[in-house]
């Protein structure tokens, strides 16, 4: 067992947790955000992105003691006081999914990619999103949502 | 998939972090970026009882020149090199290799020192650094050990590394003269490791012609492999176009390859000859225009 304080989506958590439990399973089960969703479990589909320091990773791929006293947002930290972010506002207007299931994991490097480069062109959307399958929509209009919130959000710091 | 229990370390000094290792011997890993180890503990096929993690050991990350050497620290990311402007500027082919690495998440956390540590047969960081002549800087209790890239790697998963020793810097020596380097892979289409990648540094002389080059391909055999019949048969020559298909044809030459999953050795043989041809055109392409 060990103690973790991880902020969440800018809260403390401070837990005893057994050291193998992952980090998607600390935010699923421990805090019980179940927003983040686990696809695959070994680390191919991206379902289970979060950010940690601000940096997309799957958090199927490390263990919760290893993201003791850094900082961890989830797709439930992405709406501010109800009201959408433009990415999620994004994959609305362009009907950028279908089941969900991969969305909140989309959504949450697609907000670390626009981050990184404000302007993307439709094949360096493709190039940053390849580590997030979606067996659904084609991607197609995935591409879309991402350049109508990057082209939004760029409008709104005008 | 949950790992077997574990206790873990995340120790503020490499004095600490060896120590950890020396105490525990075979039942102790150190952990980097956690994009190998974690899917193997998972998976139950390691089961450590110590982890070791090196997240708060100063001094492991970051990218400098020095003493004619590019420095990148072991805990460096693949993300980290790809954006580095002195790599691109002096080393392209290695922010080209880090930038095509597994998908965006991946590269975040993935370590030069996890990948070199860890030795996939299909991982682009040992064609890379073999064919820039890195030397791997190694510390322990008793000190730092430097290791030449060619002595590094023993074969799959295997390498000189000591259960006791964390591999603290890649050190790149900055090629002089008419170089130029390039790395180009065969992604496999879900993991993205190579299926077969080839990394080519070029020397020319003041006429043009080839001084030397250093040829090194994954994805073939048991662990990264010199292509020496390429590299003989550009030595000396003008590389023209046909002359680099010539040589090209040989990157498979004396590499036992093995049928898999992936493809027949045959089509592995002929793909790295076609990857080769266009490496070698974009490494004299660059060499040229230095
Ligand atoms: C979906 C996916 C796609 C990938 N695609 C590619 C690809 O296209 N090309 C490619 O080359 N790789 C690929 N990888 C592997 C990736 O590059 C890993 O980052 C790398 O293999 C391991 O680095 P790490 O820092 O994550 O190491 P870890 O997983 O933390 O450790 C791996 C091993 O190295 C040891 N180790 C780690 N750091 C050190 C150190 N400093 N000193 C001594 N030992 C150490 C550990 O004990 C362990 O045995 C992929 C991985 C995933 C999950
Ligand atoms: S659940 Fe983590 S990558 Fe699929
Ligand atoms: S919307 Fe169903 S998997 Fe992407």
């Amino acid at each position: 067992m060990a103690s973790v304080t991880i902020t969440v989506n800018g809260t403390p958590q401070t837990r005893e947790i057994e050291t193998r439990v992952l980090l998607v399973h600390f935010l699923r089960d421990t805090l019980g955000l179940t927003g983040t969703h686990v696809g695959c479990d070994t680390s191919q589909c991206g379902a289970c992105t979060v950010t940690l320091d601000g940096m997309a990773v799957k958090s199927c791929s490390l263990f919760a003691v290893q993201a003791d006293g850094r900082s961890v947002g989830t797709i439930e930290g992405v709406a501010k006081e109800g009201k959408l972010n433009a990415m999620q506002e994004g994959f609305w207007q362009e009907h950028g999914l279908q089941c969900g299931f991969c969305t909140p994991g989309m959504i949450m490097a697609a907000c670390a990619l626009i981050e990184r480069n404000p302007k993307p062109t439709d094949h360096e959307v493709r190039v940053g999103l390849e580590g997030n399958m979606c067996r659904c929509t084609g991607y197609t209009n995935i591409v879309k949502a991402v350049q109508t919130a990057a082209a939004a959000t760029a409008a709104g710091k005008r | 998939m949950y790992a077997s229990e574990f206790e873990y370390y995340a120790p503020g000094t490499v004095a600490e972090a060896v120590a950890l290792l020396g105490k525990y011997g075979d039942d102790a890993k150190v952990v980097s970026g956690s994009q190998s180890l974690v899917p193997m503990m998972k998976l139950r096929l390691s089961s450590l009882k110590h982890l070791v993690d090196l997240r708060k050991v100063p001094g492991l990350t970051g990218i400098t020149e020095s003493g004619g050497f590019v420095v990148v620290g072991g805990m460096t990311t693949h993300h980290a090199v790809s954006v580095s402007e002195l790599v691109k500027k002096k080393l392209p082919m290695m922010a080209e290799a880090a930038g095509n690495i597994g998908d965006a998440q991946v590269r975040n956390l993935g370590t030069i020192g996890g990948s070199l540590a860890h030795a996939d047969p299909s991982a682009d960081w040992p064609a890379v650094l073999t064919a820039l002549d890195a030397t791997l800087v190694i510390a322990s209790a008793g000190g730092e050990r430097s290791v030449k890239i060619g002595d590094f790697i023993l074969g799959p998963l295997t390498t000189v590394l000591q259960p006791a020793e964390i591999l603290t810097q890649v050190r790149v020596p900055l090629p002089q003269g008419r170089y130029g380097g390039a790395y180009q892979k065969l992604p496999h289409p879900a993991s993205r490791f190579a299926v077969v990648g080839v990394a080519a540094e070029m020397f020319l002389d003041a006429g043009g012609a080839v001084q030397s080059s250093r040829i090194a391909i994954t994805g073939l055999g048991p662990k990264v492999s010199r292509a020496s019949s390429v590299e003989q048969a550009l030595q000396g020559k003008k590389p023209d176009a046909a002359a680099l298909k010539a040589a090209a044809a040989k990157a498979a030459d004396g590499i036992e390859i093995r049928d898999d999953l992936i493809g027949s050795a045959a089509y592995k043989a002929n793909l790295a000859a076609v990857i080769a041809e266009r490496v070698l055109a974009r490494a004299v392409a660059r060499a040229t225009n230095r």
